[in-house]
């Protein structure tokens, strides 16, 4: 006889704790062809609002956290989901429609890209910091640094490599996230965050919210406390045009939607765009 | 005991020749506006009319726009960027030859006293240009990978506060990239913007690089929501940045916001205190603190602020109010009736909520616009005096006595454009500037500007930087594959 399954009901990630989602609502998730996978949180803004509360809260550790650190960690991430590798890739695949070893490349890249960013932690201020040579006798110095918290809208079809391509560039100069996943393919953002919880990963860095930007998205925009705003996976531009919108009530920095190949190597502009430019004079005398 | 009194040293204004009235710079003419209406620009230390000048209306804003495109696909951003370089060294040139003409100008214009405009609006507008024009045939080592390219047309919107200076800040970066713009200066201060036109026909810039549309804000606001602009640049007021920022969204223009702020100057009790008494003084009464960046709220340790106050009150007694075109003047006018309004609505706000007001005896001009150096004590964070942005020569002195506490106190703001810091510790500067949620530090100085310095604020003092290698950035994008 055959052994029945374990069916899951997945949670959110905030604070470094799997909640509920406070309103209690959960949705069905479903692979390419339409078969049950699971179930999952369908986050409210409460839960929304609670993850940019524990957000605020790992801020100021982890952006002074050497970035040795950081990088050590992100490299963890990229250690644990290697360690995932069968599970993430079967996610990737149903999710996806992939054949397994297609999704198998996926995950591969995903993993590589945490070992790239990982890399960055303290490499990026020396490429986007600078001495300035002012015409006085004054130390001045460029330095960026994080810009806060990000709210970030996944990528909806790219479920691991583009998370992955859109969080990691933000955590890795030391912001903090409030992430809500793809509507359909969560699983796989769901998964990382359990690889997030066993990285070292500081509790609240990273908060992923699994439901639908659309119904999240406005309260994450209009927020007072986030700083920033990627809306790489809000497809509908009437709904990117509004968030973007909202984000002007406190001048948040925003990423507009578009078409990116998330195969391809990445640049810089990721985590310029959400790092501030800090400078710093001091006259030079005896 | 008598003192010596200083006798009046006026910088005369013959060099400005002044027209009575100006037309829209378009397409590398001075051109008459659709509408035919025009606003009046006066002297805000007498009230005296200077000038009448064309008011640009949306037929108009299209016109520089589309002259400015054709410029930019033709002739500016095809142009090798060794020869771009040469026009903007040209400028560079002629703006510090004609220097004394532009700084009487824009003291008549602005109200700020002219040993400012003379000492340090012009010599760093001609610097910017002379930086800039430097960077023209070297974008591939901004780091945005090879061959980055301009963004296409911007719009360009620049307060009064420095007119000529953010002028440079703006077009400087702009054109060095290989963009074309179309430049609104604000409706107060329009006449050195309309100079540094001819500047550009005396340098046989090439028609239609730079466009100047004066007017207000609906002016301004019709260039912003031009379809035909890739790039906007503003700097002003935050309410106005908020308003830009929708609507641009859901566009694909790029932009950057230079807004308000509400800087912290911090003096710890070991600073030495005649310096930091006079960075005080510099960040707050420069330019009558007509300045985005401007040391308005004092944090002083509460063991040294007895001290302290007693000597910046003895400085501030030392202050010249009065005559901008007297080079002995430190604080000049109030540059609009509408802004002593504003800033005479705060202050009495200050005394409405109890704290104290002082101000040196000093006499003030019958005409214009005046407002005496202004110190408030006994300030608590909720006043509004502490949490708006004044833009006048006013102080509010509030006291902390742990670190923690000065970082927190200066960070208690939805702004954050710049701060200050003084104290003799060095690691203890570090520290601080390190806690700082603001994009310009000053440690131990203030209110320093340089074209290699990237300026700009974090949260709701804008995003995006002017000045350095930053400043350029933002008007080149990478080409596809090095993003």
């Amino acid at each position: 006889m055959s052994r029945v399954d374990v069916r899951k009901t997945y949670k959110l990630y905030v604070g470094g704790a799997f909640p509920r989602s406070e309103s209690g609502r959960t949705f069905e998730v479903t692979d390419s062809s339409g078969v049950f996978l699971a179930n999952a949180a369908r986050a409210s803004r409460k839960d929304a609002r609670d993850a940019v509360v524990a957000a605020r809260k790992a801020f100021a550790g982890w952006a002074t956290r050497t970035p040795y650190n950081r990088g050590q960690i992100m490299y963890r991430i990229a250690e644990v989901a290697e360690g995932r590798r069968d599970q993430l890739t079967d996610e990737v695949a149903s999710a996806e429609g992939l054949s397994r070893s297609a999704a198998g490349k996926v995950v591969d890249a995903a993993v590589d890209r945490w070992v790239w960013y990982a890399g960055w932690a303290d490499k990026f201020a020396q490429v986007a910091g600078n001495a300035n040579a002012v015409s006085a006798p004054y130390f001045n110095l460029s330095s960026p640094e994080p810009t806060g918290i990000v709210a970030i809208a996944a990528p909806q079809d790219s479920s691991l490599l583009g998370l992955t391509s859109v969080l990691a560039p933000v955590i890795v100069t030391g912001n903090t996230v409030v992430l809500v996943t793809s509507a359909s393919r969560p699983l796989p953002a769901v998964t990382l965050s359990e690889v997030l919880a066993t990285s070292d990963l500081p509790g609240g860095v990273v908060n992923i919210l699994t439901g639908d930007v659309a119904e999240i998205g406005p309260w994450l925009a209009s927020h007072l406390d986030v700083n920033a705003i990627d809306l790489t996976g809000v497809s509908d531009h009437a709904l990117a045009t509004d968030l973007e919108i909202a984000a002007a009530d406190n001048v948040k920095r925003v990423l507009r939607p578009e078409p990116e190949d998330f195969t391809a190597a990445p640049g810089l502009r990721r985590m310029s765009t959400f790092t501030e430019t800090k400078t710093v004079w001091h006259p030079i005398g005896l | 005991m008598s003192v010596f009194e200083y006798a009046p040293a006026p910088e005369s204004r013959s060099i400005v020749d002044i027209a009575s009235s100006y037309g829209l710079f378009i397409d590398g003419d001075f051109v008459d506006g659709t509408s035919g209406t025009s606003f009046k620009t006066i002297n805000p230390a007498t009230e005296e009319v200077l000038s009448e000048v064309s008011e640009a209306d949306a037929a108009d804003v299209d016109r520089a726009v589309a002259a400015a495109r054709r410029a930019h696909d033709k002739v500016w951003s095809t142009m090798a960027g060794a020869e771009r370089a040469k026009y903007l060294f040209r400028i560079a040139r002629i703006i510090a030859e004609r220097a004394r003409e532009f700084a009487v100008l824009e003291s008549l214009d602005n109200g700020k006293p002219i040993r400012e405009s003379r000492d340090v609006d012009v010599p760093l507008v001609a610097q910017w240009f002379f930086y800039y024009a430097g960077w023209a045939d070297k974008l591939d080592h901004v780091g945005l990978g090879v061959r980055p390219r301009p963004l296409g047309v911007a719009g360009q919107v620049i307060p009064w506060n420095f007119p000529l200076m953010m002028l440079a800040w703006k077009v400087a970066p702009a054109l060095a990239a290989g963009n074309t713009v179309v430049l609104k200066p604000a409706e107060t201060t329009p006449l050195t913007a309309l100079l540094f036109a001819e500047v550009c026909q005396q340098a046989d810039l090439p028609a239609g690089v730079v466009n100047i549309v004066t007017g207000a804000g609906a002016t301004g606001q019709a260039l912003v929501e031009h379809p035909g602009i890739d790039k906007v640049a503003f700097t002003g007021s935050t309410a106005v940045g908020k308003a830009i920022a929708r609507s641009v969204a859901g566009t694909n223009k790029q932009v950057t916001l230079e807004l308000g702020g509400k800087a912290a100057n911090i003096v710890f009790d070991d600073a030495p205190i005649d310096q930091a008494v006079e960075g005080i003084v510099n960040g707050i009464f420069f330019n009558q603190g007509h300045v985005c960046c401007a040391g308005s709220r004092l944090l002083v340790q509460e063991n040294v602020a007895e001290e302290l106050l007693v000597r910046l009150k003895a400085r501030m007694s030392t202050l010249r109010v009065g005559d901008p075109l007297d080079k002995n003047t430190d604080v000049g006018a109030i540059n609009s009736r509408e802004q002593l309004n504003r800033i005479t609505d705060l202050t009495a706000a200050g005394d409405a909520e109890g704290a104290e007001r002082w101000s040196p005896e000093c006499v003030l001009p019958d005409n214009g616009f005046w407002f005496k150096p202004t110190i408030f004590t006994g300030v608590t964070q909720a006043h509004r005096i502490a949490r708006e942005e004044i833009f006048g020569p006013v102080l509010s002195v509030l006291t902390f006595r742990t670190p923690d506490e000065a970082v927190a106190k200066a960070n208690n703001t939805p702004y954050g454009l710049s701060a200050g810091v003084w104290t003799e510790k060095g690691s203890r500067i570090l520290a601080i500037a390190g806690q700082l949620r603001a994009g310009v530090v000053w440690a131990n100085t203030f209110n320093k500007f340089d074209p290699a310095s990237p300026f700009g604020g974090y949260k709701e003092s804008g995003h995006g930087r002017e000045g350095g290698k930053q400043g350029l950035a933002a008007y080149l994008q990478a080409q596809e594959g090095d993003r």
